[in-house]
């Protein structure tokens, strides 16, 4: 993220926007969230704001007019006149969003936009991002609150050690990892799945068992047997979670 | 959007800050404080002020006229006054409404004073009690006293001067001390303030999202030139609230361009020095991170200010044309707050003051690429204290 703003110099390859390296005029119409958070602290949130819309280019009728819909929208308002030293945490989060929103950008990169957040500015955020987003604004964040990363995004890419080692749509990761199986069984006795080729037992709790499907394992054996056992009240395919393919995707690359 | 409006948001946000801050109004206005003082105090000192007041009686009055005259001759000013009767005159004496009461008659006269009687008032005194017993004497003699008179004043005293003094050299030396110690404390304030301001930016880690819009070049000029529009602010309010003073107290009585050319000057010289130490100070603060450093990053500059002005503050008052401050005051890291001084003493030879302008500018040039680098390459870098070198290297 650094270095699409051009804050940090690439060791290798480029980054491109639309097709053309990014240079420094497109980096004016990117939107950008540090992770370290930055602001003055002894700046009123709306100097402050106006300030850096006017870096950005935005005319100083039009600075105000952005920074008082944006402080609105994101619940600061009230402390406008306020240094931003004395707001708490969360509200200089969301300063530091509108920070990030205040010139109109074609492009939102957000480092960590959910840290530190009270749920109900989780929600504000993510509102706004799924507007930016309704609106063709592309967002881009990182983020270790997977549920949420679920919830919101397009596409994910999973990370370890400075490489992508995972990217796609969730249902694209999802295709890749080993199907599990949920089985409600309950007078299937312990271990009833074992002799099954291709099969896995993870976990085996009041009758329900989860099993994992080795590749090419045919689902319908397992429920025959199943079956066999007596009464099955559920079989149902459990998706894996983000944060299951997350844990698979950084476990793979360290065994492999 | 080009350059120019980038700075001058940064240089605008610089000064909104600079003036909204108290430290800066206080510090102002203590400072605006000691410059009248200090010239009310020189005023008060000098004695321009207050006239003696001299009492007569009636039977003295006669005394009153040729004393004041002999006095205006000397430069000294005395105020006179008829007082109903000697012991009236006493008791003014005793309130110190009179310095000094003359009672007795103008043959005999005798001096009433508090404690004791002013050595110049008592020569002029002596002088005229004398002139008129030298006046009875010679008309006793059947002469013309005032042709005697015009006869002794036509006698002059020639006197040749080697080294003629100028006639303003005390005061000149006056000017030359504040306003040397005007640009010495702006330059340290100042410089201070750009280290201090650059390493706020790191330290609230702002830079960054600033860095992501705007260039550093553009982000340092701007705060350079914003912290240093403040300080020329802050001068020529000390400098005016010094002439108005000056004027007031009736200190200030060199002429109007020479004291022009000393206020023109000390200006121009504030202002070479501060863009000369403001580049430094923003390259040494972007080196640390924390506030707690800027001390330390900064004493090498802090020393080169300080160092050339305590040597000339010490040594000019006594030798006007020393040289070893003559030559230092070439040099373009101590010419900012030598020169000045110099200049206001009237010592600057004029080739002296092109030569150092220009010896300054072109160091100022120099300084702003290196200085840049230095800035470019260690302002995002937070945590432990860049080395010069390697700030100097990279990029």
């Amino acid at each position: 993220m650094r270095i699409a703003l051009g804050v940090l110099e690439a060791d290798a390859g480029e980054v491109r926007w639309d097709g053309r390296p990014i240079d420094f005029e497109a980096r004016r119409r990117i939107g950008y969230m540090p992770e370290e958070r930055g602001l003055y602290p002894r700046m009123t949130v709306a100097d402050q704001l106006v300030y850096l819309a006017r870096l950005h280019g935005l005319s100083p009728a039009d600075a105000r007019r952005s920074v008082d819909a944006w402080i609105e929208r994101l619940g600061v308002s009230a402390r406008r006149d306020d240094e931003v030293l004395k707001l708490s945490l969360g509200n200089q989060q969301r300063v530091q969003l509108a920070a990030a929103l205040v010139h109109d950008p074609d492009v939102l990169i957000l480092d960590e936009p959910f840290s530190g957040l009270d749920p109900v500015a989780v929600d504000v955020m993510s509102d706004v991002l799924r507007q930016k987003c309704a609106d063709g604004v592309p967002v881009v964040f990182s983020s270790h609150q997977l549920d949420l990363v679920e919830r919101l995004c397009d596409r994910i890419g999973i990370i370890r050690e400075g490489r992508m080692v995972a990217v796609g749509a969730v249902d694209e990761l999802r295709a890749g990892a080993p199907t599990r199986i949920e089985v409600h069984a309950p007078a299937a006795p312990d271990g009833w799945a074992d002799a099954l080729p291709g099969v896995t037992t993870l976990q085996r709790r009041d009758g329900r068992t989860l099993v994992e499907l080795g590749d090419g394992t045919d689902d319908q054996q397992l429920l025959a047997a199943a079956l066999a056992t007596g009464p099955v009240h559920e079989f149902a395919r459990r998706p894996p979670s983000l944060a299951e393919l997350f844990r698979h995707a950084v476990s793979e690359e360290t065994t492999g | 959007m080009s350059s120019w409006p980038t700075v001058r948001l940064v240089a605008a946000r610089e000064v909104r800050v600079r003036l909204a801050s108290r430290a800066t109004r206080i510090g102002t206005a203590l400072l605006v404080a000691a410059v009248v003082a200090l010239i009310v105090v020189i005023s008060l000192i000098s004695g321009g002020g207050s006239a003696d007041k001299v009492g007569f009686t009636q039977a003295t009055s006669a005394l009153a006229q040729p004393l004041k005259a002999s006095a205006e001759a000397l430069g000294e000013d005395v105020e006179t006054s008829t007082v109903p009767d000697a012991a009236a005159g006493e008791q003014q004496v005793r309130d110190g409404k009179l310095d000094a009461l003359v009672t007795g008659t103008a043959e005999q006269p005798r001096v009433v004073v508090e404690e004791e009687l002013d050595d110049t008032l008592r020569a002029v005194l002596t002088g005229v009690v004398r002139q008129q017993a030298l006046d009875r004497q010679v008309r006793a003699l059947g002469g013309d006293p005032a042709q005697v008179n015009r006869e002794v004043a036509s006698v002059r005293l020639e006197v040749t001067a080697l080294e003629p003094r100028d006639a303003e050299s005390d005061e000149r030396l006056v000017i030359g001390i504040i306003v040397g110690i005007l640009i010495y404390i702006a330059l340290l304030t100042f410089g201070q303030t750009v280290a201090q301001g650059v390493v706020e930016e790191k330290t609230s880690r702002v830079v960054e999202l600033l860095l992501a819009t705007i260039r550093p070049w553009q982000l340092m000029a701007g705060k350079v030139l914003g912290i240093g529009l403040v300080g020329l602010g802050q001068l020529l309010l000390l400098i005016a609230a010094g002439v108005i003073a000056g004027v007031a107290t009736g200190e200030l009585t060199l002429p109007a361009s020479v004291a022009a050319g000393t206020v023109a000057w000390a200006v121009a010289w504030y202002l070479m020095g501060y863009f000369l130490y403001a580049l430094l100070f923003a390259a040494a603060g972007a080196l640390v991170s924390r506030q707690e450093d800027v001390g330390s990053a900064t004493m090498p500059l802090m020393m080169l200010i300080i160092v050339p002005y305590v040597i000339g503050i010490s040594v000019l008052p006594a030798d006007p044309d020393n040289q070893l401050v003559a030559v230092l005051s070439l040099i373009p890291l101590f010419a900012p707050t030598l020169m000045p001084i110099r200049e206001a003493m009237g010592e600057a030879a004029a080739w002296e003051l092109v030569l150092a302008t220009g010896l300054t500018l072109a160091t100022a040039a120099l300084l702003v690429r290196a200085t840049g680098r230095v800035y470019v390459n260690a302002v995002l870098r937070t945590g432990a204290r860049v080395r010069l070198r390697e700030a100097l290297q990279r990029g």
